[in-house]
């Protein structure tokens, strides 16, 4: 997967959990959380998600590394290199 | 023969449906047993004399509307990632709390509550606004608090005896466990469920939230099976290691879930549940279904919910008598914004009645007495609505009893056990609760009881 397949992962991910929120001008930059309305019991739901779509598995400790698109991004490329990206559900 | 599976769950009600969901849908081998030949346990459905009954469902509680952020009913699903529109609730018309010489409607916006509390009880009208922040204020999903008296906290804020009244018939009608008071948590819990949110109600009833609940969970991958109960849960080393089912097949499960009751459970595990806080709930009520020759409304009745109490003061306790026909729940479940009316016109009233007393009854006195507490209840329930006791075409009603004989639940209780196990661990490692006496009450507070227990105790990796 590239980045920015990763980057469309993460966002698929966050769509499935919250179809209803608007993620089409999200800022890589800016924490998520301050954009889309994801409680925690939301947030643990994409680490969820990683492991039941890729088999990634993302510790505790490392979760303030999906606190960003960007962070998510740098974070998950080498662990999500030779997967494919999910179709979208 | 033998099975394993991650996860077995016991009760194919709202909770343990829920509860299936979650971990079906994250890849756990999920079997949920249901020992009924129907599934949805307090709120399932029968068909009776060519027409379909829901046993509970008046309203379901916690409506907002669609795109309401961070409420219960969005929360839950999320996390059972169903869409707004799959659950099709249409909202309802108006409802009351009605006491001698007293009503108090409120909608499913809050303001009109406000005012209705401010014009009958002008002289608690800033005390009112004083509670309404301390309810809104309130976290009431931390799961550590200790039981707290909701009459000691309210008399503190309150001094009127009947607004007090009238505040408590329609939380404790629809969920406490309790007689006389209620938890302070589960009082705001039922407070912002029923008043700052509010009722709604799918067209089809209870069927189409639990066709939307089981077709979920198999489509997940869940194995559901019902005429399926579990006769015993074998313990071994503080597990439980196998599970024995009534047909004598042996299952294994590297975790139990269980919605049938602590009481109950602990039975399953071959102990007696002889703790104070192990007690089953004695909280049970009577329900009678009346269909009418034409709609509530063509009687003047628009009016979806109708707490009702005909005495000076209201009760909630166990009666003395087979019930109490003096306070209850009047229901119209034709009175919600629908598209098209319902086929036929239903008022449902809900009365507290006595297990014990149902239990020890034999036939054909049994259903004699069924009538004569129809009857009676229907007295009072006149004082409140439009007499429609000559529109009456059909009537079934069920009892403590049949609440037993269908769901399992000692005494028939409703409402669980008096004291909840919120964090829904037991007596063994791999054994835990979900559903009433876990302590989420109500349809919306079943389905997130299952949804939690499942995120707390069986999702870890
Ligand atoms: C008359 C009535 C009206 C109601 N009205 C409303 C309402 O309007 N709005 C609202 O929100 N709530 C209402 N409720 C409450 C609501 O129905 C319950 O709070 C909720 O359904 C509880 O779900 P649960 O999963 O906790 O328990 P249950 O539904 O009781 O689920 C437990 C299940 O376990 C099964 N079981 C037990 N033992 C075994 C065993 N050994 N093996 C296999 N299976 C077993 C039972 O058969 C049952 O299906 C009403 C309840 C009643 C009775």
């Amino acid at each position: 997967m590239t980045e920015p397949e990763v980057r469309q992962a993460v966002l698929d991910i966050i769509e499935r959990i919250a179809p209803d929120e608007e993620l089409g001008d999200i800022n890589d930059a800016e924490p998520i959380r301050e954009q889309v309305d994801l409680d925690s019991m939301d947030f643990l739901d994409i680490v969820m998600e990683l492991r039941k779509i890729y088999g990634v598995e993302v510790p505790e400790e490392d979760y303030v590394e999906l606190s960003t698109l960007e962070r998510s991004v740098a974070y998950l490329s080498p662990r999500m290199q030779d997967k494919e990206l999910a179709a979208k559900v | 023969m033998n099975e394993d599976f991650d996860t077995l769950i016991i009760g194919a009600g709202m909770s343990g449906l829920a509860a299936g969901i979650r971990l079906a849908y994250f890849g756990q081998r999920v079997l949920l047993v249901e020992r009924h030949s129907i599934i949805g346990g307090l709120n399932s459905f029968y068909r009776l004399r060519g027409r379909d009954h829901d046993v509970g469902l008046h309203a379901v509680t916690n409506y907002v509307p669609k795109g309401t952020k961070g409420k219960p009913l969005t929360k839950l699903l999320r996390q059972l990632r169903i869409s707004w529109d799959e659950l099709d609730l249409c909202p309802q018309l108006v409802s009351s709390v009605a006491f001698p010489g007293r009503r108090l409607r409120f909608s499913n916006d809050f303001s009109l509550f406000h005012e209705e509390v401010a014009r009958e009880f002008p002289h608690q009208a800033d005390d009112f606004a004083k509670l309404v922040t301390l309810i809104r204020d309130h976290d009431e999903l931390d799961l550590s608090q200790k039981a707290t008296s909701a009459r000691a906290v309210i008399g503190d804020v309150l001094s009127d005896p009947t607004l007090i009244d009238m505040l408590f018939c329609p939380l404790c009608y629809y969920g406490s466990a309790l007689e006389h008071d209620m938890d302070w948590n589960q009082f705001v819990i039922m407070f912002k469920s029923i008043f700052f949110e509010g009722f709604a109600r799918p067209r089809r009833g209870v069927r189409h939230i639990i066709k939307l609940l089981s077709q979920r969970f198999k489509k997940n991958g869940g194995i559901l099976r019902t005429k399926c109960g579990v006769e015993r849960l074998d313990v071994k080393d503080g597990r439980v290691a196998s599970v024995t089912l009534d047909n004598g097949d042996v299952v294994n499960a590297e975790r139990i879930l269980s919605s049938a009751g602590l009481a109950e459970t602990l039975r399953l595990c071959g102990k007696e549940p002889t703790g104070d806080d192990e007690q089953p709930g004695q909280i049970s009520f009577m329900e009678s279904i009346s269909v009418l020759d034409r709609l509530p409304s063509d009687l003047g009745h628009d009016e979806t919910i109708t707490f009702f109490c005909s005495s000076d003061r209201f009760n909630y306790r166990v009666p003395e008598g087979l019930s109490d026909p003096t306070s209850g729940v009047i229901c119209s479940p034709n009175n919600y914004a629908y598209d098209e009316p319902l086929d036929e016109g239903i008022m449902r009233v809900t009365t507290q009645a006595r297990f014990d007393r149902w239990d020890a009854m034999e036939e054909p006195g049994y259903v004699a007495a069924k009538h004569a507490c129809y009857e009676a209840s229907l007295d009072e329930v006149v004082k409140f609505v439009p007499d429609f006791r000559p529109n009456v075409v059909d009537v079934d009603i069920f009892t403590p009893r049949t609440i037993k004989k269908f769901t399992g639940h000692d005494n028939g209780a409703v409402y669980g056990a008096p004291h909840k196990r919120l964090d829904g661990r037991t007596h063994l490692e791999n054994l835990f609760l979900c559903g009433t006496d876990q302590g989420f009450l109500g349809i919306v507070g079943a389905v997130l009881s299952g949804i939690s227990m499942a995120n707390l105790h069986l999702l870890k990796s």
